[in-house]
């Protein structure tokens, strides 16, 4: 069961993860889009939208300093562990709270507003509730577990974060992960679940963000003969001809 | 000097008689489909009025296009790290209520309600959200100074003027204004877009969205100045005027100019310096800018050009055909086409003759002869709200170019009376304005007479390059396009296939299948749907009007009454 949790969901979920990727964008560029919903409703979107996307860099980040560096770096540069966990925690608090109040008012909104609801898709809603469940397990572990105390400390820098590299140094060593906290296992084992569903939701949109448009000039030329790929046309042509529609409510 | 050629429009705005023939074909050729239900890739406008979006004009609002900045030309809604940090939701999208919620009626209650009292009535439903909507605006709710007490009084063009304009209906002046994008030399959506997915074609500067990159960030859509990038609300991708590339391809005019009753648009190359674009468009002052604008332009009968055109790579045929063009004709040579708002220093190559018309009008209600040229000068002098409103149109609010050409007009109109009557020709007329007779006559034949060769004059593109074009594929695929895979990340996503592949297969399913999917809501037939895409301008469209059986209707249901 150790093995099965700890060793293999992880690789199969990353395996689904790149291959899965690599697939959806040779096979469906169209369809890599933010499938924005500004257009029906704007009031609530500008509040929560930027407190989710940037809670949530935020929460990355945080999780790159805790899981892919280790103890013994942090130590050798000075930093005691009990700075470390200010550290963790005064960045982690603010990020995960604005993440988790982001998402909140975009579910609300995304359930309230009809035309929003109605552009939702079950594929939207199973990916809503896996991320939201690791997002708040992922702050229940900060709070309970870290701020709190619950249930005993728990070191996650001993545990968690040597396993999560020992996945990538391909050699896995499952038992840290077996003995840690029922949170942080659950917290883990869904992130991967998350991770495997990635490449076929919406979530792709996070590997198209436009870091290129910094240094790109302004106005682009291309030639009529510059095709992205072997289709005939000048440009791979568009989908979405679809006749408007009316469902009524 | 590096040579570009421009596929540029001009249309005449006297002509035009606000009939919406462009929208509608446009429309049934490009945006009748689900997401884009509120998209018109070519919209007329009753001016004064708000135009669509509402009010688009106002860019202290809507902060799309460039601005100069301590010398520099900057987007006028913040440069590249401004526009990143606001990906996340762009605070300057206009909402779908800015454009106006499409709806549909309920045609269901028409055709099956019982034998009844009262008559039934189709409601109109939302395509947005599918509930019942009270109609209160839509792309042309002002057409005509429709509730203009109410709506042309807010017209952003107004402004300056506005204790001078009247706008009582017996009073004011009015006309149509047609508008596409303007596949500007310097497009501020491209520049706008944080994935690069809008790109200029570098043989016809023709400014299109790639389909396959674009993201949906949105930015594009706040860029415009014009408003003439659209959000397809199902696909989640940004959609926009092609200028019919496909038929520009093969050499015939847009739908929207095919289609155009009054013959007022003209299609043709302009040949223009890609290299002084970002110094024209930096111009000091705003007026600065149509005569900047024009400055970007090369004549392609000067030799220099004509070498500077065959190193960049320009065929033979193309240069005939910029010297042949009407379109450069009217911008460059009589000079009487104006950009539309150069202010917002995006260089559009959409250009416009100004109407004389309300002039006209204002001397024909007062009884005078509205074709002697005195008169004529005489108004354009007097009246000057219709010159000036013009002018914030056309020229950023410079009166002298408007004027000109109003002059220009208003002098060809009085010298060719005399033509047509067979009175001696006044050469004093065209003198007045610069002209020779010769040429004049030239400019009348250009603007009233020319057939459709004069005002289309548009180069094929090349036969080596046949196969990267879209309507003439020259591959031969194994298998049908039919045998797509399902769509299975939902709308849009799956493999593409050719515009032209796509539309024949979908006419073909829509004409010859009966199935539920082919059902209208009130449970008609979708029989009769027309691709006007593919039409050449040439007899009829297929399936445009009824066959004799379509209209025999089935009895048997309410054979009662």
């Amino acid at each position: 069961m150790t093995t099965l949790l700890w060793v293999i969901v992880p690789y199969v979920c990353l395996a689904v993860f790149v291959v899965g990727h690599v697939w959806r964008y040779r096979y469906d560029k169209f369809g890599w889009t933010t499938r924005s919903s500004q257009l029906y409703e704007d009031r609530l979107l500008r509040i929560g939208s930027p407190l989710f996307h940037f809670g949530m860099l935020g929460v990355v980040l945080g999780h790159v300093m805790g899981l892919l560096i280790p103890q013994s770096a942090t130590d050798a540069i000075g930093l005691s562990p009990s700075a470390y966990h200010t550290i963790a925690l005064v960045g982690g608090i603010p990020a995960g709270a604005a993440t988790l109040a982001g998402l909140a008012i975009l579910v609300y909104r995304r359930r309230a507003t009809g035309p929003v609801f109605s552009a939702t898709t079950v594929n939207d809603k199973a990916m809503y509730a896996v991320l939201g469940t690791v997002i708040a397990l992922g702050i229940w572990n900060t709070v309970a577990g870290s701020l709190f105390h619950f249930g005993g400390e728990y070191h996650y820098r001993d545990g968690v974060s040597p396993w999560f590299r020992s996945i990538f140094y391909l050699q896995p060593e499952p038992d840290l992960m077996a003995d840690a906290p029922l949170g942080f296992q659950l917290h883990a084992i869904l992130a991967f679940v998350l991770f495997a569903m990635w490449p076929f939701t919406r979530l792709v949109h996070v590997f198209s963000a436009p870091v290129g448009y910094i240094t790109r000039p302004y106005i682009v030329y291309r030639s009529r003969d510059e095709r992205p790929d072997a289709a005939t046309g000048t440009r791979a042509p568009q989908r979405g001809w679809e006749r408007p529609e009316l469902h009524k409510k | 000097m590096r040579v570009m050629a421009q596929m540029a429009m001009v249309m005449n705005l006297d002509k035009c008689i606000g009939c919406h023939t462009c929208s509608v074909t446009c429309k049934q050729a490009w945006t009748n489909r689900a997401g884009t239900e509120y998209v018109w890739f070519n919209n007329v406008e009753t001016r004064p009025g708000l135009g669509y979006p509402r009010g688009y004009e106002d860019q202290d609002e809507w902060q799309g296009g460039w601005v100069l900045k301590k010398g520099r030309l900057r987007l006028r809604a913040g440069g590249r790290f401004t526009k990143l940090l606001q990906i996340f939701s762009n605070p300057k999208m206009p909402s779908i209520r800015d454009y106006y919620e499409p709806w549909t009626y309920d045609y269901d209650t028409l055709l099956n309600a019982p034998a009844q009292k009262s008559f039934p009535v189709a409601r109109a439903y939302s395509l947005i959200s599918g509930k019942p909507l009270n109609v209160s605006w839509s792309a042309n709710w002002d057409d005509d100074l429709g509730g203009s007490r109410e709506h042309a009084v807010k017209d952003p063009m107004l402004k300056g003027i506005e204790d001078k304009i009247r706008l009582e209906f017996e009073q004011t002046f009015m006309f149509y204004l047609p508008r596409i994008c303007e596949h500007c030399l310097n497009p501020s959506c491209a520049a706008s877009c944080p994935s690069g997915a809008i790109y200029k074609r570098s043989e016809d500067g023709i400014v299109l969205v790639d389909q396959d990159r674009c993201r949906g960030w949105r930015m594009c859509i706040s860029g415009c100045p014009y408003k003439k990038v659209y959000f397809n609300h199902k696909t989640g991708k940004a959609e926009k005027c092609t200028f019919c590339y496909p038929r520009v391809e093969v050499g015939i005019p847009t739908v929207c100019a095919e289609t155009c009753v009054g013959r007022l648009r003209y299609i043709g190359l302009v040949l223009y310096d890609a290299d002084k674009v970002l110094e024209a468009a930096s111009a000091a002052a705003d007026t600065d800018l149509y005569e900047a604008q024009l400055g970007v332009l090369l004549d392609p009968d000067d030799p220099a050009v004509q070498r500077e055109a065959e190193r960049a790579g320009i065929p033979g045929d193309w240069m005939e055909a910029a010297r042949r063009s009407p379109v450069k004709r009217l911008i460059m040579d009589y000079k009487v086409a104006l950009p539309l708002h150069p202010e917002y220093r995006t260089m559009p190559m959409v250009w416009y003759i100004p109407p004389l018309s309300p002039v006209v009008d204002a001397i024909r209600d007062t009884g005078y002869d509205a074709e002697d040229r005195d008169n004529l000068f005489g108004a354009i002098d007097a009246l000057r709200i219709p010159v000036e409103y013009l002018a914030n149109l056309f020229t950023a609010g410079d009166v002298a170019p408007v004027e000109r050409v109003l002059r220009t007009l208003a002098a060809m109109r009085s010298y060719m009376r005399d033509v047509n009557l067979g009175r001696d020709r006044r050469e004093e007329i065209p003198a007045a304005v610069g002209m020779s007779g010769a040429e004049m006559e030239e400019m009348f034949r250009l603007l009233a007479l020319a057939k459709y060769d004069d005002r289309y004059v548009i180069p094929t593109a090349h036969a080596e390059q046949a196969h990267a074009l879209e309507e003439l594929a020259t591959d031969c695929p194994v298998g049908s396009f039919d045998a797509q895979l399902p769509a299975v990340f939902g709308e849009g996503s799956g493999r593409p296939v050719p515009v032209a592949v796509e539309n024949f297969e979908m006419l073909r399913r829509r004409q010859e299948a009966d199935s539920l999917e082919n059902q209208l809501i009130g449970g008609q037939r979708k029989q009769g749907r027309v691709n006007l895409l593919n039409w050449d301008g040439v007899g009829l469209p297929e399936g445009l009007f009824p066959g004799p059986d379509a209209s025999t209707h089935d009895t048997s249901k309410d054979g009662s009454r």
